[in-house]
Parts: C-alpha cells; structure tokens; sequence
C-alpha cells in the first residue's frame, strides 16, 4: 500500500504554554482504517485538527498525498473530509442544501446524483427536504458525515464518530466505514472505546500526552502485548501461595480457591507444563483451569502507564 | 496560486443569501418602515418649518442620509452576523478546513452582505420617491458611492464578526459607534449649520465624507470635495482589507 498521510516531527503549542503534540511522527497508508486511541487530552483531537487546517502547527510537517498542508492547502486538504467530534451544524438550512454547499464549498462542481448516493447510503435521501434542526442527534451526526463525503474526499477523518451513539447507529456507522474502506477511502478515526478500534481498524496508534507511543496493526497489537492468564481453581481454600510454588510469580484470589498465573501467550515457553507439574508435586487438587487473553484496554492502560514511568525516570 | 477558486466562492455566497431570502420579511421591512418614519418626523413635521438647507427642499436633502444610515447599518449587520454565526454554532471548521484562501472566504460574505444591503438602499430610495421629489444628478457617481461604501462597511461588520465573542458585543459595535458617527456626520443638516468648533471636529467623523460625497450625486453640493470623499471610502475599504489579511494571516480569534 502507498502511503497517503506523512506526519513528521508535529508539534503544537498553543498560546498559554499547553504543548498538546510534542513530535509526532506517523505514516497513514493509503486505504487502511488507522484508530487513534488515547484518553481525554491526549492530542487526538489537536492532531486531527493540526492535518485538517483547523490549527495551526507550531513545528514539523505534514503532508496529504505528498501535497504539503500549508504549502500546497489547497491540493491537500481537496483530497480530506472531516467530521468533527461536536454536532456543529446550520439549523435552519435544509439537509440536502446543507450538503450541497460542502460540495461547493470544496470547490467541487454540482453533482446531484452524487449527492443523492451520500444521502441515501446514510438513511438520509427521505429526510433530505427538513430543516436540519428538526432532525434527531444520530441524524445529525450523518448529515456531518453526508457533509465531509459531499466533495468525494480520498481521506476521511472521524473524530469520535461514535461518541453518544445507541448501538444500532454505531453499528450501521461501522458498517459505512467498512464500505468506505472498500471503495478505497483512507479512514482515520480517534475513539475512546477500545472495543471499536479493536474491531474496525486494521492498525492501531497508541496516543498520550502528545506523544504517540506506538503504531501497530490491530491484531499485531493484541499477539504482541495481549498477555494471557491461567486461573487455576484448586478443591481446598489457601492461605497463602506454597513456598514449592513461589518461583512461579503466581497471585492468589481473595478467597484462597484460585492461583492466578500471568504468562506471555508468544513466548516459545509459557511455563505452564513446569507449574501444573509443580502444582501436582505440592499436592494441590485442580478442581478447573481456563485462560483468558487481557483486552486492548488492559493494554492499553499498561502502555500508557508504562509511557508515564518512562517519563518520570527520564526527569 | 492559480487564480480564485470561484465555485468555493459561489458556495458561500449561494448559502449566505439563501439565510437572507429565508428570512425576507423582516430583512426588508423593519428598514423600510423605520425609513417612513423618518420621512414623517424629519420631512413632514420638522421639515415643515425649515425652508431649505444650500437650496435643496428639507425633505429631499435628508434622502442620501437616510440611505446612508440604513446601507451603513445593514452592511455591518449582515456581514458580523454571517460570519459570526458559524463561529458561534461551530460550522467555522468547515471553512477552515476547505481548500479555500481568505479573500475567497472573505469575497463569499462581504459579497452577499453588501448586497442585500444595497438591496436594502434601493428599496429605502424608491420609497422615498413617495415622499418627496428626487432628482440624481450623478447616478454613476452615486452607484459607485453605494457600492463602495456597501462594501467597505460589511468588510467593517465582518471583522466585528470575527472580533465579537458574544451576541451583546455583536450589537454594541453599530449601536454605540456606527449610529452616533451616522447622526454627527451630517446625516440630517449641512455642516454649515454647526458652531464653529463643531464643524472642526465633524470632519474627524469618516461617515462624513460618505454622507457628503453620496449627497454630491444627488444635489452637487457637498460639505467635502466628492473626489476626497471617493478617497476616504478607498483609504477605508483598503484598511479594512489589512486588517482582514492580517486576522487570517494570524488565525486571529479563529484559529488557535
């Protein structure tokens, strides 16, 4: 895949000294779902912003389909739809003028049947003659999305599409991001649900603090870091781990019935023969044994606590 | 940069005066009958009694006035709402992430602004037909006046626009500045007709020279010679034009 999207050394300070990107660097490729994930304040936001126009960087360089965002604004940011995480719409225009006038206002000439396409492929076409206030919030979530689609962007931006969404308008929202993948639309979107960019993304890039701490393609992510437990219920409550069991790291619940191993599931050894055969040497009757892989938000919430020590030793 | 990108330009121009048509009513009518008004108090009642200012009927030398008065009004208005608003609801990210420049942007809402205030103006003046007997006497003139004073006034309000972080700020502008400058610059006398003193400082008040250069086109007479008036309507429009090429330069306001 090309590349579409090059990020190099961003940065962004805003006038009362808050730095919110401290030199990102990132390639997008062309055609692929990238999710940033971060939590509130990270710079998700302000990268998103600093790409699109809507800031401006204070150091590094971004470039849109090798067109430069401040050199060459015009031909890079043709090439980019946004969709921003705060329904900000016009309320008395009407749904399809609304529309309408995204497409020219990016300089596109008028093209009815495309527009009726956007409005149809998102449940709009019927409402297209409202006024846009008269519609719901999910409603008006998809007029912005009809908006940034309106002048046929190559890359879409969606900043927390589904942020205060029910489940059935987030479902039909992945499902218009899936499709837009499909037709070769490069799709960045930052959320805060772990379980959104789990499933849609093909990769996944780590935000905190302005710093993007890593980029990985989604399923890479989970074998990488996803570090697996093994949860050994055992017939007689312990009160503490046997010593024969100690070199083994293990935890134990708080009622005494369960010994809680932690080990890396892509490790070439886990050493889980060495503990069973342990367990049985200690005399333990195993009364159940299950495992289960750690979320993306476990790891998530190690990387970024991990980023905060790094941090805190390098003071 | 190959020329202006006038699709994007059309867009908003489109869009502004669509607001405008939607709300037509009371776009036309509060202008219109506060004119009559006007034309009842000053013309009728208080025009009664005063012969003729320069040789020209009361109620005629206060038309170019009235006309100025509302064009000055509804140019500021309509451009410090139209860019406010978006500000205000949010819908500012969109032309700041369109591939368009500021004079594109600005061309869109100072264009559809002045025009709904010439608009206006044209109305007012045909009203006043009504009223009292008119005579222009430089009609090219008196467009080119309109129309550069239509125009540097909403390139004025859109800065006011822009400025404004509230509603209140919005009105305070052309209700505490705008209107007292229009009242002191001759809108309803000649200069002549002040003190001494006043006189002097009259000619420190900008709306002056458009009030008087307006009235030239008309009558040919004038407080100021018409070319000094033509002069101060394009040291205003340019100066304008700087303050907006700096406010986009620096993201003033609009962008962190």
């Amino acid at each position: 895949m090309a590349d579409i999207i090059e990020i190099r050394g961003l940065e962004k300070t805003y006038d009362d000294g808050f730095q919110a990107l401290k030199g990102v660097d990132l390639t997008i490729r062309e055609g692929e779902i990238l999710a940033l994930l971060g939590p509130n304040g990270a710079g998700k936001t302000t990268l998103i912003s600093a790409v699109c126009g809507l800031v401006t960087p204070t150091g590094g360089t971004v470039t849109v389909g090798g067109h430069d965002i401040l050199s060459d604004y015009r031909a890079a940011r043709s090439l980019i739809g946004l969709v921003p995480q705060e329904i900000t719409i016009e309320p008395f225009e009407k749904v399809i003028d609304t529309v309408r006038f995204s497409r020219g206002l990016f300089g596109r000439p008028r093209d009815e049947s495309h527009i009726e396409r956007v409005l149809r492929a998102l449940s709009l076409w019927e409402k297209r003659n409202n006024r846009n206030k008269e519609l719901s919030g999910g409603m008006k979530r998809r007029i912005l999305i009809a908006k940034a689609l309106a002048h046929e962007p190559r890359v879409l931006f969606l900043d927390e599409p589904t942020a205060g969404v029910d489940v059935t308008l987030r479902r039909e929202m992945w499902d218009l991001v899936r499709r837009l993948r499909d037709e070769g639309v490069t799709i960045i979107l930052t959320t805060h649900y772990i379980e959104e960019a789990e499933q849609m993304a093909d990769r996944i890039g780590v935000i905190d603090r302005g710093r993007l701490l890593l980029v990985e393609e989604t399923a890479g992510l989970m074998h990488k870091l996803g570090r697996k437990e093994l949860v050994v219920e055992i017939a007689e409550p312990l009160a503490a781990v046997p010593p024969a069991l100690a070199a083994h790291g293990l935890t134990l619940s708080d009622d005494g019935c369960r010994l809680i191993y932690t080990f890396d599931a892509t490790a070439e050894r886990t050493g889980m023969t060495r503990l069973m055969a342990d367990i049985a040497e200690a005399g333990l009757h195993v009364r159940d044994l299950s495992t289960r892989q750690s979320s993306l938000e476990e790891v998530f919430l190690r990387l970024v606590d991990e980023g905060a020590q790094a941090m805190e030793a390098a003071q | 940069m190959t020329g202006l990108n006038w699709t994007s330009i059309l867009a908003i121009y489109r869009f502004e005066m669509a607001r405008t048509f939607r709300t037509i009513g009371q776009s036309i009518l509060s202008p219109v009958i506060t004119t009559v008004l006007y034309f009842v108090v000053f013309g009728g009642a208080i025009g009664g009694r005063i012969e003729s200012v320069e040789g020209i009927a009361y109620g005629s030398f206060i038309v170019p006035g009235l006309v100025m008065l509302t064009l000055l009004q509804q140019a500021i208005n309509n451009a410090a709402f139209g860019i406010y608003f978006p500000k205000f609801i949010g819908t500012i990210y969109e032309l700041l992430s369109a591939p368009i420049n500021f004079l594109e942007i600005v061309i869109g809402y100072v264009g559809a602004a002045a025009t709904k205030a010439l608009g206006v103006a044209a109305i007012i003046l045909v009203t006043a037909t009504f009223f009292v007997e008119l005579t222009v006497l430089h009609p090219l003139a008196m467009l080119a006046f309109l129309v550069l004073t239509a125009v540097s006034f909403s390139l004025l309000g859109f800065i006011l626009g822009i400025w404004a972080g509230n509603f209140e700020q919005l009105t305070l502008v052309p209700l505490l500045v705008v209107t007292p400058l229009v009242f002191l610059g001759g809108a309803f006398y000649s200069i002549d007709m002040l003190p001494e003193g006043w006189a002097q400082v009259t000619y420190f008040n900008p709306v002056l020279y458009l009030i008087s250069g307006f009235r030239w086109s008309f009558f040919g007479v004038a407080d100021v010679a018409p070319w000094v008036s033509l002069l101060a309507i394009a040291g205003f429009l340019a100066a304008c034009m700087g303050v907006i090429w700096w406010i986009f330069r620096t993201g003033w306001r609009i962008k962190p």
